[in-house]
């Protein structure tokens, strides 16, 4: 390393710290103060360290319900992103590898998901048809339809890099579509599928609106609204709203940890091609 | 090759169906609701009444500057930060890993929860920024509540917790460089910022074409971190198109709010799709 | 997968439940307010006291028009509770009581209920809807007694005097003479809102003609008013630091200790300011909000939230006499057990305990002379339009004038008329 390289790396260091910890770490004193000292909303340190206080406030507001929202967050979102990450990869590999007239429709198709707003009360009227309101399951669907085109964008451009010649050459030792699918393609997808995995978890963990509109009911609680039931209860008690902020971090930073290396690889196979 | 066979489509299916069933039938009714008066009990067809009232609305016309000033900004900020970003952490700087890992995390915390921080955090008088720009001898903004400063006030928040994405696809995109390029321009001499502007610039279009499109639609979009934050205010002043729909929902305007919508997809088609079209030729030309 | 999530559910209310075998169960739908949430458990805790086959379980929702949507959308699916809580007057007409709400006429104590309250919770048939969940409160301005006194202030009994007043403050005192705060935009209407007694005195009719699509906030003179006063006092430059920043619950604080001298709210406040800052509750005072004639003045009168059965409810007997417990004495003295007494009771045979807040006091007086008191437009009028917060925003922060935003707001509301397919408009 370079002189220069030290000396700068320094400086943005220093820089990237102020800018991007400190917000994290103002969110993460206001959780240990009291609701006194938290109104003032400075940096300081608190004079007292409420964590287990403040932590068990949050935990037990409202009858645990917080604790009842990280079970129905984590069933929507395994769920989703399990039906989604094959569903997508499958879709994505069939409208790369087979180019016809209908190719342009579907591409549409699919661009239209990224870009029309959903209609929400046409929505809960189907869903409420369907018998799919106000269930996980309904929820989880939801999910899958939003937000599959971004997924199939993602892994139809990585498809793209993979050769023909491998699925060819499975074709002609005689497997079956399916096979070449689930054994031979599948297989070289890792890199984008952790990527997909983990934006749209997130994304799902972090949707606020959608369960809003779509999974009405205390039993039917997610983590992000349990954050917006509080923002009102908790007006006067900003330690604990952050201390909410805070524990709704957390699920989304462990996966970053397990899978922040993959992410850059994913991200250079995929998202670049385009 | 008989693709057909190889290809099937039913692989489409199992998604594809439920796709079609949740997100397209909705979207197609949408357009019946929306030519009708509509208050959840019942429907009565009133034509393009519903339009037409919208397009009276007195602040569509700021929600609709609002919205395209929002996306342009954001998008701008983040494709321009995201890429000198990543230039400078893949130039082998002491803790750059450290840094890519905190730059990037803010893209994975709930909007929400950034949106009620922020508020605070931008508080004019004991927020922290301005808390420590008047360290600095800076008296700072009033950032959420100047009516001219609110809606960047916002983008800013937004390019904040957006920009790691933008980086992390443009150093995927660097890495596609050849170091040949490089090489070959430094023997001829070149300077870093000639190297820079026209051999890393050009060559890492795709990503750009990614990274504009990407934080263009969701830009256009955008919704939980304004109204997290202004709830569209102080007045109108931050209103973006999905904020004005979101309150004719909640005064019980459904039909309105549905017409509403999409006026706000067409808004969205028109600026991307030629985008991404002039995008695409350009591509051809390269 | 549903059964997993019902047992953990079942574990995670386990420590409410007070369970027995076979006992009925109500739901019931609330706004979490905290007094909501106070008066309820006790009102709830006290009829299965009578009834030990009766439990409920309470379910929250947000406030605000958040909270409108989730009871309009949950009605029209036909997913509401067997009761709910809900406003009375405007906000109740747009969910379409006489096709999604069962009509109360029929339970006990249905008498019980002072018709000043009935009127507001009724349809053209006669249908009544609703039991108040609590007394009715005044709108107007929420003042610090201790500034008055150590000012030698009056409470100001015109427009004037409340600006001459202000204008002392300003000069001897370092509090703002006008708290305001729009972080919470809701706020931001209580001066154009709690006018409404002073428009009706000069315009016994506005109410009707506004309904009929005759009268006009912009073009009538005194409903202007409201308006006006909002710009003068934000051009007079009255408020408080950053009113833009601050918050409900900072303009309390701020009224009761005494850093700004007026807050102009409803009375429903004075628990929260009771709760927040305990200490200086006494400190605390409210007037009316004055108009420009001396001899014609009076309080603007807000209904309280109610209790509701939707139509299709499973335990309609049930949930009726529950009502009907809700109309009686021993249910008030319940309510003031649990959060206080705000202000008179909308129950025949209810009275105040000698020992309420000063600001309750200042109150009751307008109560009990005959024609000093008007409801708010809300509760004569089935329109109110939606923007009028983010209107009076715009004038308290000298965005916009009065008489822009009046026309605006005659703009706003013709959308709410036409969904209630309202004639003449």
């Amino acid at each position: 390393m370079k002189r220069q390289q030290v000396i700068i790396g320094i400086v943005a260091l220093v820089l990237g710290v102020l800018l991007f910890a400190t917000p994290f770490m103002f969110i993460g004193i206001t959780a240990v103060k009291s609701a006194a000292e938290a109104s003032h909303l400075g940096l300081s340190l608190p004079s007292k360290w409420l964590f287990w206080e403040n932590f068990m406030a949050v935990i037990k507001a409202r009858n645990y319900m917080l604790l009842l929202a990280y079970f129905n967050s984590t069933v929507i979102t395994v769920g989703a992103i399990s039906l989604l990450a094959v569903s997508a990869a499958m879709i994505g590999y069939v409208i790369q590898r087979r180019p016809s007239k209908w190719n342009g429709f579907i591409y549409a198709l699919i661009l239209a998901g990224l870009m029309i707003p959903p209609a929400v009360v046409p929505t809960i009227w189907l869903l409420k048809e369907l018998h799919l309101f106000k269930t996980l399951h309904g929820m989880i669907l939801i999910q899958v339809a939003y937000g599959l085109s971004f997924s199939v964008l993602l892994f139809r451009s990585f498809i793209a890099s993979i050769p023909r010649d491998l699925d060819e050459a499975a074709i002609i030792d005689g497997a079956k579509p399916w096979q070449v699918f689930f054994k031979v393609i599948l297989p070289l997808l890792k890199p984008i599928t952790i990527t997909v995995v983990l934006v749209q978890s997130v994304t799902i963990f972090n949707d606020f609106t959608n369960p809003l509109y779509y999974l009405p009911g205390k039993d039917n609680v997610t983590v992000q609204l349990t954050l917006y039931n509080f923002q009102s209860q908790f007006s006067s008690q900003m330690n604990l709203l952050f201390m909410n902020i805070l524990l709704v971090t957390i699920p989304p930073l462990i996966m970053f940890i397990f899978f922040n290396k993959q992410i850059v690889k994913g991200m250079t196979a995929g998202a670049v091609k385009g | 090759m008989k693709s057909s066979r190889s290809y099937p489509y039913w692989f489409i299916l199992p998604s594809g169906l439920i796709y079609l069933v949740l997100f397209l039938v909705p979207t197609v009714t949408a357009f019946w609701f929306s030519l009708t008066q509509w208050d959840l009990f019942e429907t009565r067809f009133i034509g393009l009444e519903n339009y037409s009232q919208f397009f009276q609305e007195p602040f569509l016309i700021t929600g609709a500057v609002n919205t395209v000033v929002f996306g342009a900004v954001t998008s701008i900020a983040k494709s321009i930060l995201g890429l000198l970003l990543a230039v400078l952490l893949t130039s082998g700087l002491l803790g750059q890993s450290f840094l890519r890992t905190l730059i990037f995390f803010p893209v994975l915390v709930s909007t929400v929860g950034i949106g009620i921080a922020f508020t605070e955090i931008m508080h004019p008088a004991r927020g922290m920024i301005n808390v420590g720009l008047s360290y600095l001898g800076i008296h700072g903004p009033a950032w959420l509540i100047d009516p001219h400063l609110a809606l960047f006030s916002v983008a800013l928040v937004d390019v904040w917790k957006g920009v790691g994405l933008a980086t992390l696809i443009y150093i995927a995109g660097l890495a596609t460089i050849s170091s040949d390029y490089y090489e070959a321009a430094r023997i001829d001499g070149a300077t870093k910022l000639q190297m820079f502007f026209r051999i890393t610039v050009p060559l890492v279009r795709p990503a750009t074409v990614t990274v504009v499109t990407l934080s263009l639609i969701s830009g256009l979009r955008s919704f939980d971190l304004i109204w997290a934050m202004t709830k569209g205010g102080p007045g109108f002043s931050s209103d973006v198109l999905a904020s004005v729909i979101y309150k004719q929902y909640q005064a019980g305007f459904y039909g309105l709010s549905t017409a509403g919508n999409i006026i706000l997809f067409v808004l969205v088609a028109l600026i991307v799709v030629p985008l991404t079209y002039w995008f695409n030729r350009r591509e051809v030309d390269l | 997968m549903k059964d997993l999530v019902k047992k953990l559910t079942v574990i995670a209310f386990a420590f409410s439940a007070v369970s027995a075998a076979s006992a009925v169960e109500l739901s019931i739908l609330i706004d979490n307010n905290p007094d909501t949430v106070a008066l309820t458990q006790a009102l709830t805790l006290a009829y299965s006291k009578k009834h030990p086959d009766v439990k409920f379980e309470m379910e929250l929702r947000p406030g605000g028009a958040e909270g409108d949507n989730i009871v309009k959308t949950r009605l029209a699916t036909g997913e509401m509770a067997d009761v709910f809580i809900y406003n009375s007057g405007s906000l109740l007409q747009a969910l379409r009581p006489s096709r999604t709400l069962e009509p109360i006429n029929d339970i006990a104590n249905f008498s019980n209920i002072l018709s000043s309250f009935t009127s507001t919770v009724s349809d053209k048939k006669g249908n009544v809807y609703a039991v108040p969940a609590q007394t009715a409160m005044g709108g107007g301005i929420l003042y610090n007694k201790r500034l008055y006194k150590e000012l030698g202030l009056k409470v100001p009994m015109t427009w004037k005097e409340f600006m001459a007043n202000c204008a002392i403050i300003a000069a001897k005192s370092k509090a703002a003479p006008i708290a305001q705060t729009y972080r919470d935009s809701w706020t931001s209407q209580l001066i154009v809102l709690a006018d409404y007694y002073n428009v009706q005195s000069e315009q016994p009719n506005f109410a009707d003609d506004y309904t009929n699509n005759k009268a006009k906030f912009a073009t009538t003179p005194s409903a202007l008013r409201g308006f006006e006063k909002l710009q003068q006092v934000s051009e007079a430059g009255y408020f408080n630091d950053y009113y833009g920043a601050a918050t409900y619950n900072d303009g309390l604080n701020m009224v009761a200790t005494g850093k700004a001298a007026h807050y102009p709210m409803l009375t429903f406040a004075i628990p929260a300011i009771n709760i927040n800052t305990p200490d200086q509750i006494n400190d605390v005072g409210f007037f009316a909000q004055p108009g420009d004639d001396a001899s014609k003045n009076g309080l603007t009168v807000w209904m309280p939230n109610a209790f509701y059965l939707p139509k299709e409810g499973d335990h309609k007997d049930i949930a009726k006499d529950f009502l009907s417990y809700v109309a009686t004495v021993d249910a008030c003295n319940t309510i003031t057990n649990a959060i206080g007494a705000n202000g008179p009771y909308l129950i025949k045979g209810c009275t105040l305990p000698d020992n309420v807040f000063p600001a309750v006091k200042d109150m009751l007086p307008y109560f009990q002379v005959e024609g000093r008191t008007a409801p708010a437009l809300e509760f004569l009028s089935p329109i109110k339009g939606p923007m009028l917060e983010q209107l009076t925003v715009e004038v308290g922060s000298s965005i916009r004038t009065a008489k822009s935003a009046a026309e605006l707001y005659d703009q706003d509301v013709e959308k709410q008329a036409k969904q209630l397919n309202l004639p003449n408009w």
